[in-house]
């Protein structure tokens, strides 16, 4: 095997980066390592906990398990591409009002998860909601109020 | 993680010949694989990334009334696919009931084949495992084993498959359409997944190279829409692997069975087909008392592997209880919390 580093061209929030990577490097290191922002957390690095929960082309996965040369051409969303001109994304702003955390280490993983939760239409109970946001772990159990800030922010998406 | 290789073939014949080559391994959604290689549980040399091959990615429905499903659809596309949760319900709600939101959005149907147990002892390099080193013991034997198999297990290994798709796709006579270097062959689920004997390391049918390129259901399995139902106990509410998991399906005629399927999951190293079951049911009655002979039928054979006898009855109840809510007939919409015994029951809580 021939020890090296390949190119890869990753989309982030709309960004275009040009990178030389191990192939083994994951998304998830490539953006905390490489890239600096470091919205998107390390957990459980074994997909798990949902804490590195990141939209590729729109839909929410996990980056941990997704190696970056995975993503290359894709479109992928961060924490820190959810606000638009300094104001915060309704999903966000419904964490805030809502007390939807206590440390935060989970909550942009929660958060990249409950705006794709919406999205995909799976927020219209609070059964349909625990459900469907199942894959993020909060080990401070702030579980009730992101329940709350998920159903808030569903209602306000939908007016 | 070690290093590797990485390619990303851009045909199909491409992506056979390089993972013919020893110490290859294909790359799909990769939500298994990858935390595999992260324990350093398997180490490929190379990586042959498939996920972007094209033609894989379809649903087709077959003139002959059948369904053909690429090996590359996500479980997500799947499971939320309107028609298909309406013909084939039983698969939709076990594809829902397992791993999270973001793991069915990576996960794809040919990987969820080739899923690797999740014995713990399998994934501690430190600990004997047959199947991870042939010959080097089995650690689970005499370990924490409550969760184990029951049926179909050897002393060489006592693990079970993890998958919940694979439990109603056995019971609807799913064939798995696999591409390799002798060109494209099918085989069956049911004869898919080996049991383990005295060679775990030997999980399935496939040689070397061989690529799953799709699964198909025969005309037959959609004559059990009306009546299909998976059902599956957890150690949590939700976002767990199976204890005990069955798929059950009926036809209903007159208070009698015309055609009956079951499958168990959580229980043997591979998804468990009851035909014996079956033959129970068959144009008997569709009754309570029945479904309980169906049921000791299923667990005839089943024998404790280690701390795991209450799996037996689970596995009983669990059937019995399948087959009572699949006569019930397939909910209008699936439960919020697919899959659980505890979400039909009026007016208990989903989350109780």
């Amino acid at each position: 095997m021939t020890k090296t580093t390949i190119p890869i061209h990753l989309d982030i929030n709309g960004q275009h980066h040009e990178l030389q990577l191990e192939p083994r490097v994951t998304l998830l290191d490539a953006l905390r390592d490489r890239l600096a922002p470091t919205g998107t957390k390390k957990g459980c690095d074994h997909g798990q906990c949902g804490a590195c929960t990141v939209h590729v082309d729109g839909e929410r996965v996990l980056a941990c398990l997704t190696l970056a040369a995975q993503a290359q051409g894709r479109a992928i969303t961060t924490i820190e591409g959810l606000a638009r001109e300094g104001e915060l994304h309704p999903v966000q702003a419904a964490f805030l009002e809502q007390d939807a955390f206590q440390c935060g280490y989970c909550t942009s993983g929660q958060i990249m998860s409950a705006v794709a939760c919406i999205r995909e239409g799976h927020a219209g109970s609070d059964d349909e909601i625990r459900e469907y946001m199942a894959g993020n772990l909060c080990r401070c159990g702030a579980y009730p109020h992101i329940v709350a800030a998920v159903r808030q922010a569903a209602l306000e998406v939908a007016s | 993680m070690r290093d590797f290789d990485y390619i990303r073939p851009a045909t199909i014949p491409d992506a056979i010949a390089a993972a013919a080559e020893p110490g290859s391994a294909y790359l799909a959604g990769g939500t298994n694989l990858l935390d595999l290689m992260k324990g350093g549980v398997t180490s490929p040399e190379r990586i042959v990334d498939i996920s972007r091959l094209p033609e894989l990615n379809r649903i087709e429905r077959l003139d002959d009334g059948g369904l053909r499903i690429g090996a590359l659809v996500r479980n997500a596309d799947l499971a939320h696919d309107a028609a298909f949760a309406r013909t084939y319900p039983a698969v939709a709600e076990a594809l829902l009931s397992g791993a999270s939101a973001q793991l069915r959005n990576a996960a794809t149907v040919g990987g969820n084949l080739l899923q690797r147990t999740r014995c713990s002892y399998f994934y501690d390099t430190a600990s004997a495992c047959n199947k991870r080193e042939p010959s080097a013991g089995c650690a689970a034997l005499g370990g924490e084993n409550r969760l184990h198999a029951v049926l179909g297990w050897s002393d060489a290994c006592i693990a079970t498959h993890p998958s919940d798709f694979c439990v109603p796709l056995v019971a609807l006579d799913a064939v798995v359409e696999i591409e390799g270097k002798a060109g494209r062959r099918h085989v069956t689920l049911a004869e898919f997944h080996r049991l383990p004997g005295d060679t775990p390391q030997r999980e399935n049918a496939l040689e070397p190279g061989d690529l799953i390129v799709a699964v198909r259901l025969p005309a037959e399995a959609a004559s059990f829409a009306a009546n299909a139902r998976y059902l599956k106990v957890r150690e949590r509410t939700s976002y767990a692997f199976a204890v005990v998991s069955a798929a059950a399906a009926l036809v209903v005629d007159g208070g009698k069975i015309r055609a009956a399927r079951l499958a168990l999951g959580g229980v043997a190293a591979k998804p468990w087909r009851s035909r014996s079951a079956e033959a129970v049911l068959l144009g008997a009655g569709a009754n309570e008392a029945n479904f309980i002979r169906a049921a000791d039928a299923a667990l005839a054979d089943a024998s404790p592997s280690g701390d795991n006898a209450f799996k037996i009855e689970l596995a009983r109840r669990i059937v019995v209880r399948a087959l009572m809510s699949a006569q019930a007939g397939t909910p209008e919409r699936l439960p919020a919390l697919p899959a659980s015994p505890f979400s039909n029951i009026p007016g208990a809580r989903h989350d109780a």
